[in-house]
């Protein structure tokens, strides 16, 4: 399904301008700085601003064009805020039933006993509003929202009031949302974490406007991403994460290698997303043997980006596809003679599981 | 009863009459409006404010001076209404109620406006993203969330209603059963000497407002909204 959105919008000294046709699945993020115009486009998709001339076109479905206008009511849109935003007079059950109620039992896909389950809020029903943690909030909100069955779910900055305990406890049925739900997600955020944990997508925002839009994997692809901060470049790999094995370790499985994890106990085997900052992955030309660094990949070097400050990234591509940045020094490229197409093994120093 | 006459209960029930008419075309105008107030910042809305609360600063001799002259037979809307058949609205029933209606929007528009300035937007998008419509909206969220609002507005517009004195005079004279509310009794009962009849109006007049005051206030202090 394609989301496509074109809107020009001026609003004191800032000035929204798009035209993209989003291929929706899974979760896209919309990244940028605060003020790059995020949330704007986010009100124009939803119909919560009426921009003049805009088109908003989801599948078949027209939401805005011309003088035609279907308001966010009629729209099947899941909206979760940031802050804080249960209806105060209501029960979480009634908060939870609010939209239920209001979607048409033809189009009910999802409902209470399997959207409560999923993210865990059972036992809150009959709980006043004012007596729910931050992170509750959010779950019975994200409930809310999926129980209308939406056609597209959006997310505006949904972890950014959480503390990181609170983040780390719905990050999990966030990944699990647009998979379990079927529902495409567009995901607002300016954390580059909660993008590399939960986006198969990334639209890059700027100014008011589109700078280009990317899979994730593209998007970590490039040195120059704006999804790195000062950590430097990043890498993001997806596998599974096995149960605890004989040497106390956990193995994480892509099609192509298999790492070695550490304090992962607590974790649900299953899918997920090794973070790897480039600075930790060193590069050699033979497998070594007698080193402490469990994690080895055989990878094969596809570029070595221009130097910068005496480093430089090599991208290196795992056989099944997955990137890999390594930054290393320029006098250690040259040495070993880093060109494209050359088979090397990558030792990984520190991988970190995301939730 | 009371000591009352014919002529004080009548004007009494007339009193009411206009008080509540009043009240009800004053909830249903000024909830769209104060909605609209509240919902952002504008010249024409500061604008509309101001025209809104002139009755707060204006004399009512002045309100009603130009009531008279617009509704009057040789004014724009009484001609009007007299060249369609009807008559025209001064020294009427319908000219002192549309007066009040006047009169007494701030007292309706200021508390709604607060109200619903402090609800903010956010939980109506979200009713709005959960498929409710304009109406359902109104009556399961921002009612519910503002319903002490309306509970001011209503008292207070009830209220000043009844203490309206100078613009009914102005425009609807002091016809018995037509346009002589209370305050206007109390004021012929004063003029004619009649000094306990007045007196007995007025201490209910006292005793009515000043228990409309602290519901009110009691009101205001529990949703804390609407500072008057």
């Amino acid at each position: 399904m394609t989301l496509r959105v074109r809107a020009r919008w001026r609003r004191e000294a800032f000035e929204l301008d798009v035209d993209i046709a989003l291929p929706l699945g899974g979760v896209t993020a919309l990244f940028g700085r605060s003020g790059c115009g995020k949330t704007s486009l986010l009100r124009v998709i939803a119909g919560l601003e009426r921009v003049r001339d805009a088109e908003v076109v989801l599948g078949d479905r027209i939401w805005q064009q011309g003088r035609h206008f279907v308001p966010l009511y009629r729209r099947r849109i899941g909206l979760v805020f940031q802050e804080h935003s249960l209806l105060p007079h209501l029960s979480v059950r009634d908060n939870l039933l609010y939209g239920y109620r209001r979607t048409p039992e033809a189009e009910r896909r999802l409902h209470l006993d399997e959207v409560t389950a999923m993210l865990g809020i059972v036992d809150l029903f009959d709980r006043s509003i004012d007596r729910l943690s931050g992170g509750q909030r959010q779950r019975v909100s994200l409930g809310r929202a999926l129980l209308t069955s939406p056609q597209l779910l959006l997310l505006d900055e949904p972890l950014a009031a959480l503390d990181t305990q609170t983040k780390r406890e719905i990050m999990p049925f966030l990944s699990r949302l647009a998979g379990e739900a079927g529902v495409p997600v567009i995901l607002i955020s300016h954390a580059p974490d909660e993008v590399e944990r939960l986006a198969d997508r990334v639209v890059f925002l700027r100014d008011g406007r589109v700078e280009c839009v990317e899979t994730l994997r593209e998007a970590l692809a490039r040195p120059d991403s704006p999804l790195f901060d000062e950590e430097g470049p990043v890498s993001v790999l997806e596998g599974d994460l096995e149960g605890l094995a004989d040497n106390g370790l956990h193995p994480f499985v892509t099609a192509a290698a298999r790492l070695w994890l550490v304090g992962a106990s607590g974790r649900r085997p299953g899918v997920a997303r090794l973070r790897i900052l480039a600075r930790d992955v060193a590069l050699a030309l033979d497998a070594p043997g007698r080193v402490s660094i469990l994690n080895q990949l055989a990878v094969t070097v596809e570029r070595v980006e221009p130097e910068s400050g005496g480093r430089v990234t090599v991208v290196c591509r795992l056989g099944d596809g997955q990137v890999l940045l390594a930054q290393i020094t320029a006098w250690s490229a040259r040495t070993l003679a880093l060109v494209p197409g050359a088979a090397v093994f990558a030792l990984v120093k520190s991988v970190a599981l995301m939730d | 009863m009371l000591g009352l006459g014919p002529a004080d209960w009548q004007a009494i029930e007339l009193t009411f009459r206009l008080c509540l008419y009043t009240t009800i075309i004053l909830l249903v105008i000024a909830t769209p409006l104060a909605w609209w107030l509240s919902s952002g910042r504008s010249a024409a809305r500061v604008a509309v404010q101001a025209v809104v609360a002139l009755p707060l600063v204006l004399p009512p001799t002045v309100l009603g001076f130009y009531q008279l002259i617009v509704l009057g037979p040789r004014g724009f809307v009484g001609q009007t209404l007299e060249n369609i058949g009807l008559t025209h609205l001064a020294f009427s029933f319908e000219g002192i109620l549309l007066a009040s209606v006047l009169y007494s929007m701030p007292f309706a528009v200021q508390p709604l406006n607060e109200a619903f300035a402090n609800l903010g937007r956010r939980h109506v998008e979200v009713a709005s993203a959960l498929g409710a419509g304009l109406l359902d909206r109104f009556v399961t969220v921002i009612l519910p969330l503002t319903r002490g609002g309306f509970v001011v507005a209503a008292t207070l517009t009830f209220a000043h209603t009844l203490g309206e004195f100078g613009v009914i005079l102005m425009l609807g004279g002091s016809i018995p059963g037509e346009t002589k509310v209370l305050s206007v009794l109390i004021y012929d009962h004063a003029e004619a000497m009649n000094y306990e009849s007045a007196h007995r109006l007025s201490l209910m007049l006292l005793v009515f407002s000043f228990l409309t005051l602290f519901v009110v206030y009691s009101i205001n202090r529990r949703f804390e909204i609407a500072k008057l």
